[in-house]
């Protein structure tokens, strides 16, 4: 943050001002992209060096998605299952 | 994610794969690469709905290439610039559009880092507020919008406005806010 000092009120409410919210669907849509481009592997590589998250998965998959910070989709949960075997070997 | 992150761990964060991180770093920089599209490049609401879902993605394939993890911001403020001349350049083959000048798209690219310094002052305050002042000024609601929100008297919310920009002032100044949490009176 770089140095601030000497904001009136009146310059604070006006800066405030400059930055309203994105669309609420438009950051949805931002925060879903790596479940929905690149989570699977994101996941996958972390099973692959995570022992301790490879051990969840295997345990309750729904539940190790979601403590992850993924959202536990049918199709995340199938992908997801589906590469299991080979991290194992 | 509960404790505030600076920038850096925040990018080694969704480096790592964590998708809490990168939900918090897209609330972090949405209404600044939002804001580039719409206030510097003007560009209509469907163009820069595609730019900002394309310079997200960029972020999130490239966020290897990072060199410096602290420095996210001004990557990020110049990958959406790219992504709006490019998008712009396309649009002005089929309609020319009037061009800014390059003093201008600075002088309000200064002014959007200047407000996200602001913005991430307002994050460190109250809950409240920063509710407050985000409903009034970014969200442009009404006292009593705010009031009927908040559950809070309308004819208070201009009062907790005013002290609520100073806790805000004190912030930026690097001074200590004052004790009183709330924001009321």
């Amino acid at each position: 943050m770089r140095a601030t000092s000497g904001y009136d009120e009146e310059r604070l409410g006006e800066l405030l001002g400059q930055l309203p919210p994105a669309p609420a669907g438009w950051v949805q849509a931002a925060q879903e992209l790596p479940a929905a481009r690149l989570g699977l592997d994101a996941i996958v590589e972390r099973a692959r060096v995570d022992a301790e998250f490879r051990v969840l998965l295997v345990a309750d998959l729904e539940a190790a998605l979601a403590a992850a910070g993924y959202e536990p989709t049918d199709e995340l949960i199938d992908a997801v299952r589906a590469c299991l075997p080979e991290l194992d070997q | 994610m509960t404790m505030e992150l600076s920038d850096a761990q925040l990018v080694g964060r969704c480096r790592n794969g964590e998708a809490a991180a990168w939900n918090e770093l897209v609330e972090r920089f949405s209404r600044y690469v939002y804001a580039i599209a719409v206030r510097v490049y003007r560009l209509p609401e469907h163009d820069a709905e595609d730019v900002f879902q394309e310079v997200f993605a960029r972020v999130y394939e490239r966020l290897g290439s990072l060199r410096d993890d602290a420095a996210i911001r001004p990557w990020l403020a110049q990958l959406t610039r790219n992504t709006c001349v490019d998008r712009l350049r396309a649009s002005t083959r089929e309609q020319p559009v009037e061009e800014l000048s390059a003093e201008e798209t600075d002088a309000i690219l200064e002014r959007l880092d200047e407000a996200l310094d602001v913005r991430e002052g307002l994050e460190s305050l109250s809950g409240d507020c920063k509710e407050i002042l985000d409903r009034f000024f970014a969200r442009d609601e009404s006292y009593r919008t705010i009031g009927d929100a908040l559950d809070l008297p309308a004819g208070t919310i201009a009062s907790r406005i005013s002290r609520c920009l100073g806790k805000l002032r004190e912030q930026l100044e690097g001074r200590k806010p004052s004790p009183d949490p709330s924001g009321g009176s």
